[in-house]
């Protein structure tokens, strides 16, 4: 069972990641990734959403004939959409309203539809549930990573905004790395997140090359050195 | 196949029951939270312009729609008008400058009885982010030098950008944003100052309505001169 996840895990941060791999959800990705904060924002509201929806799909999949599966699917996913987006237009204003178009948007969010019919309409639903916290953490990690590279190269600070998602604590959270006169528009510009997102996926891909070879050059190195040193 | 049909009709019709059970109950939950969300972003908004110890009555329950497109831009814009034991003493008026670089910029203007500026916040805009953006209070202190400001004739040559031979600063890069948010509020301050009384006598008619505007971002369409 631990393998199932950790394969699961694996999968949903890595392999399979939804955002790097499987190119899902992309305009939300795209348009919310100016700072981290909104980029976590969204990422936590869209995991709230995948677990909500994996476990909700995976309940019903035996009463659910095949034939209309997808538009019973769909009906779920656009429930926890709405019920997410009232809680945080009444519990985060701010955020809310910072985020604005994009938390409806989550219902077309490919990668919820894609793990309801690819994963969780055939399993049962505790693992379901894992695949929606890893494939939502996978997607959130790729969303803050790219927010927070644009957030550097545009503006030069680090979670400025967080008040608006974690309360007024949070207002020191702000880091200003350094400070410019022409801050790098490009970066806060979609072409920017185009270019970051770009850059994201190829260094998966360098990591990933990199690994492979090294599997592949493991038993000759062997063979050849008497001490390897293994870097990982 | 019939028989089919009713069943697989029944089943979505009862997931479409469910669902939308789910989604009225938690709408009635968070209704008040929501509203209450929306009426302290306004009530802090109003309270940063015009501060709490210059009026003993609710501002925001104080509110008068006014029709003055030419001068507030848009054909409707609430006015919240702030009184000490029912003196008139200063207003906030909702504005809109339809000249910005990239659409509408809707902002906040409060004046005192004289016609000085009290202060001047942005509620919603599209400029660039980066350039245009630093008419929002917390990226730049620029909105700041309304503060204390008045219009002397309507035409004051005094309210323009330094380029244009007035005085407020432009952002480097960006000259058309503070050029739409200067006219704006020059207007608004002008009109505010020949119509003070009747701002004041005009019935209250808009309680509580959010200030800006819809989250969604649905725009409204600027009115058209």
């Amino acid at each position: 069972m631990s393998t199932e996840y950790q394969t699961l895990a694996n999968d949903g941060l890595w392999e399979n990641n939804p955002a790097l791999v499987q190119l899902l959800g992309l305009c939300p990705l795209l348009a919310v990734t100016g700072t981290v904060t909104n980029a976590l924002g969204l990422g936590i509201a869209t995991m709230l959403v995948l677990v909500g929806s994996n476990i909700t799909v995976s309940l019903v999949r035996n009463w659910v004939p095949n034939e209309i599966r997808i538009p019973v699917f769909v009906i779920v996913i656009a429930t926890f959409v709405t019920l997410v987006e009232l809680t945080m237009n009444a519990f985060t204003y701010g955020l809310f309203m910072a985020l604005g178009i994009f938390i409806p948007l989550i219902v077309t969010n490919c990668a919820i539809i894609g793990r309801a019919e690819a994963y969780a309409s055939k399993n049962n639903w505790y693992n379901s549930a894992f695949d929606g916290l890893m494939m939502g953490l996978g997607f959130t990690l790729v969303l803050v990573a790219l927010g927070a590279l644009r957030e550097i190269l545009g503006q030069g600070t680090l979670f400025a905004g967080a008040e608006l998602l974690l309360g007024e604590w949070a207002r020191d959270l702000k880091i200003q790395l350094f400070s410019f006169d022409y801050p790098l528009l490009l970066a806060i510009l979609p072409p920017g997140a185009f270019l970051g997102m770009g850059f994201l996926i190829a260094g998966k891909n360098w990591i990933d090359g990199r690994r492979k070879a090294k599997l592949a050059k493991a038993p000759i190195e062997k063979a050849q050195r008497a001490r390897v040193t293994t870097v990982n | 196949m019939l028989k089919s049909m009713r069943k697989n009709g029944l089943i979505l019709g009862g997931f479409a029951v469910v669902a939308t059970a789910l989604v009225v109950t938690t709408q009635v939950l968070t209704a008040d939270r929501i509203a209450e969300q929306q009426r302290n972003e306004l009530m802090r908004t109003l309270n940063e312009l015009i501060p709490p110890a210059l009026h003993d009555n609710d501002l925001y329950r104080d509110c008068a729609l006014i029709q003055a497109p030419e001068a507030l831009g848009l054909a409707e814009q609430p006015v919240y008008r702030s009184r000490l034991a029912s003196e008139p003493n200063a207003l906030a008026i909702r504005t809109t400058a339809p000249d910005g670089y990239s659409g509408a910029i809707h902002l906040l203007v409060a004046v005192n009885l004289q016609g000085q500026i009290k202060g001047v916040r942005v509620l919603q805009h599209r400029e660039t982010p980066g350039l245009g953006d630093k008419i929002e209070v917390q990226r730049d202190d620029w909105i700041l030098s309304f503060n204390g400001e008045r219009v002397r004739t309507e035409n004051d040559a005094r309210w323009r950008v330094r380029r244009d031979g007035g005085m407020f600063d432009q952002f480097t890069g960006a000259t058309i944003t503070p050029r739409a948010v200067i006219a704006a509020v020059q207007r608004t301050a002008w009109y505010a100052q020949n119509n003070m009384d009747s701002l004041f006598a005009a019935p209250a008619n808009c309680i509580g309505e959010p200030l800006a505007n819809d989250p969604l971002g649905r725009e409204e369409q600027p009115y058209e001169y």
